[in-house]
C-alpha cells in the first residue's frame, strides 16, 4: 500500500525532471537541423530565413563523397568482422566451456576500459609495425575492435535467452556442434544478428577518436568533417552533413533496437 | 546459479563439452583468439614495450630506459596536465552519474508503460556521432553562437560574452551531454534487479519511502552506479576531440597531450609512456570500484 502512495507522489516530479533531462539530451543535437536549414553562415540567433543552399553544397563535392564512399565501405566491412567475432566470442563463452573461451569473452570487453586515443595509438604501432601502415585496412582492424564489446554484449545476451533446453535437444537429437549452432542458435538469434550488425556499422560510420590515427591519404566521413571545422565558412555545410548523418543514424538506431528484442517471445515460447 | 541448476537436470547425459569437436572450437575460438589476443594484447604490449626505449624516429624506438617515466614524474606540467584531467573526467562522472540516477530510477520504478519508449529515447544519443555532439556545443557556446545570441535577443545582456568557450566548464558540460547515456543503462538494470519483494518488506516494516530509499535502494543500486563512473570515467579522461573543439588552452588534456606524441612532437615512446600512465591510472580506478563494489555487495 504504502509503496504504491510513493509512487503517486513521487512520479509527478521525476517525470518533469525526466522531461527536463531529454530536453537537455536532445536540443543541442536539434540545433544542428535547425541552423542548417538557416540562411546565414553564422549559426546565432535571430534565425535569417529559410534556405536548402547549405544541402545544395553538398552535392557535387568529390571530397565528401570519397570519404562518405570510404565510410560505407569500411563500415560494411567492420560491422561484418565485429559482428562476427561477437556472434562466435559470446557463443564460446557462453557453451565452450574452456578457459581460452572464457578468457577471449573477457579481452573482447577491455576496449570499455581503454580510452580511445590508447587504443588508436597502440593500432598506429601495430599496423606500422606489420607493413600496412595508416590505410583502410588499418580503419577496418581498428573498428573492428571498438565494435566488439558492443557486439559481444548483443549476442551474449540474445544466446544467453535462448532457453538452454532447445540447444541440448538438439545435441541429444545427434545434431553436430556446427549443426546446432548454424540450424539452431544462429537463426534464432537471427534479429539480433542484424541489430549487432546495424549497430557496429553506426559505430564505425561515426568514430572518430581511433580513426585519426589509422587513416592514410584517405579519409573517412568524421575526418572529412573535423578537417572542414577549421573554416568558419564552411560550417553550414557541416551541418547540412551532420543533419543527414544524425536522420541516419537515428533511423538505423531505431531498427537495430526494435530488432534486438524482436523474436524473443518466439524463442521462449518454443519450448513449452 | 541457473547452470547449476540445469547440470543437475543433464547430469544423467553425457556433458556437452565432452561433444564439442575439435575443429568447431578452433574455427569459433579462431576469429574473436584474433582479435583479442592480437589487437588488444599483442597492440597493448606494444605500447608498454615503447615506453622503455629511447626516441630515435624509427618506429620502436631504441634502447632500454626509463628516462620517459622519469620526465613524466619529474617535469610538473605532466602533473598539472594529469591532475587537470583526473579533475574534470572526475566532475563529468560525478555530475554525469548524479543527473543520471534519477531517470534510472524513473525508469525503474514509475515509467509504467512508456519505460519501453523511454528507455530508447534516453539510448538513441549514445548511437549518433560523438564529433557532431561535440560540434553542437561549439556552436551553442562560440562568442557569436547560439547562447549569446540568444541572450542578446532575448534583451538579458547587451554584449556577447567570452566566458563560455574555451574553458575548463565547457569541456565539463560537454563531455557530461556527451557521455550522458552511458550512464543510465548500468543504473537503470541495476535498480531493476531489485526484487519487489524487498521493497515492500521495507514499506511493510514500516520504513518511510526515504528511510527505504537510502538503507534498500540505494545500497542495492550501487553496483550500477560504479559501473556507470567507470563507463564514464574511462572515455573522458583520455578524451582529446573535447578540450580541442571547446577547450582551448587552458583545457589541455592528458589525451591531448599523448594525441600530439603521435603526431606534431612525433616522440612515440614518450606518448606510449604517457598512455601505460593512464591506463596505470585507469587500473587503481578500477581497484577501487571493485573494492567499493565489494564493500556495498558484503553488506547487503
Amino acid at each position: 500500500m504504502s509503496a504504491r502512495a510513493n509512487t503517486n507522489t513521487g512520479g509527478g516530479w521525476l517525470g518533469l525532471y525526466v522531461l527536463a533531462y531529454l530536453v537537455f539530451l536532445y536540443l543541442p543535437v536539434l540545433l544542428i537541423p535547425l541552423f542548417s536549414f538557416n540562411n546565414s553562415i553564422q549559426a546565432a540567433f535571430p534565425l535569417q530565413g529559410f534556405t536548402l543552399d547549405w544541402y545544395r553544397t553538398l552535392y557535387g563535392n568529390p571530397a565528401l563523397s570519397g570519404a562518405l564512399a570510404n565510410s560505407l565501405v569500411i563500415g560494411v566491412i567492420a560491422a561484418f568482422g565485429a559482428t562476427l567475432c561477437g556472434i562466435t566470442v559470446s557463443y564460446m563463452d557462453l557453451y565452450g566451456r574452456s578457459p581460452l573461451a572464457a578468457t577471449i569473452g573477457a579481452i573482447a570487453r577491455l576496449p570499455i576500459l581503454i580510452p580511445g586515443v590508447i587504443v588508436g595509438i597502440s593500432l598506429l604501432i601495430l599496423v606500422n609495425l606489420i607493413g600496412i601502415g595508416p590505410s583502410r585496412v588499418s580503419i577496418v582492424l581498428g573498428h573492428i575492435l571498438v565494435a566488439l564489446p558492443t557486439t559481444v554484449v548483443v549476442m551474449r545476451s540474445r544466446f544467453a535467452a535462448i532457453p538452454k533446453t532447445i540447444r541440448e535437444a538438439a545435441l541429444d537429437l545427434g545434431a553436430s556442434d556446427w549443426t546446432t549452432f548454424r540450424r539452431v542458435m544462429l537463426p534464432l538469434s537471427a534479429p539480433a544478428v542484424l541489430s549487432a550488425f546495424m549497430l557496429s556499422f553506426l559505430i564505425s560510420f561515426d568514430e572518430f577518436i581511433v580513426v585519426f590515427f589509422l587513416a592514410g591519404t584517405e579519409p573517412t566521413l568524421p575526418l572529412y568533417i573535423w578537417s572542414q571545422l577549421r573554416f568558419p565558412r564552411s560550417l553550414p555545410t557541416v551541418m547540412a552533413l551532420g543533419t543527414v548523418i544524425l536522420t541516419l543514424s537515428f533511423i538505423i538506431a531505431g531498427t537495430a533496437e526494435i530488432l534486438r528484442h524482436r523474436g524473443l517471445g518466439a524463442a521462449r515460447r518454443n519450448p513449452a | 546459479m541457473g547452470s547449476s541448476m540445469s547440470s543437475t537436470i543433464v547430469a544423467t547425459r553425457p556433458l556437452p563439452e565432452n561433444r564439442i569437436s575439435p575443429v568447431f572450437r578452433l574455427a569459433m575460438l579462431l576469429p574473436g583468439g584474433l582479435v583479442t589476443f592480437f589487437l588488444i594484447l599483442f597492440a597493448l604490449g606494444l605500447v608498454v614495450l615503447l615506453a622503455f626505449r629511447g626516441n630515435d624516429g624509427s618506429l620502436l624506438g631504441v634502447g632500454l630506459t626509463a628516462q620517459n617515466f622519469i620526465t613524466v614524474a619529474t617535469d610538473p606540467l605532466y602533473w598539472t596536465v594529469t591532475l587537470r584531467s583526473l579533475v574534470i573526467a572526475g566532475l563529468v562522472t560525478l555530475a554525469t552519474v548524479v543527473t543520471a540516477y534519477p531517470v534510472a530510477y524513473y525508469l525503474a520504478f514509475h515509467a509504467g508503460r512508456r519505460r519501453n519508449l523511454l528507455l530508447f529515447l534516453v539510448t538513441l544519443p549514445f548511437w549518433t556521432s560523438y564529433l557532431l555532439r561535440v560540434f553542437a556545443w561549439k556552436i551553442v557556446l562560440a562568442y557569436n553562437g547560439v547562447l549569446n545570441s540568444a541572450f542578446i535577443e532575448s534583451g538579458l545582456w547587451k554584449e556577447p560574452t567570452l566566458a563560455f568557450l574555451n574553458t575548463p566548464a565547457a569541456v565539463v558540460v560537454t563531455l557530461a551531454h556527451a557521455y550522458a547515456p552511458f550512464a543510465i543503462l548500468p543504473i537503470y538494470v541495476a535498480l531493476d534487479t531489485i526484487p519487489k519483494s524487498l521493497l515492500e518488506a521495507a514499506s511493510d516494516l514500516g520504513a518511510r519511502p526515504f528511510t527505504s530509499f537510502r538503507r534498500v535502494v540505494l545500497p542495492n543500486s550501487m553496483p550500477g552506479v560504479l559501473a556507470a563512473a567507470l563507463v564514464v570515467f574511462v572515455p573522458t579522461v583520455g578524451d582529446y576531440v573535447t578540450p580541442a573543439m571547446v577547450g582551448g588552452p587552458a583545457s589541455t588534456m592528458i589525451g591531448t597531450l599523448i594525441q600530439s606524441q603521435f603526431g606534431k612532437a612525433n616522440d612515440w615512446p614518450f606518448g606510449a609512456a604517457l598512455s601505460v600512465c593512464v591506463m596505470l591510472v585507469i587500473l587503481c580506478v578500477v581497484l577501487l570500484a571493485r573494492g567499493a563494489d565489494r564493500r556495498f555487495g558484503s553488506r547487503t
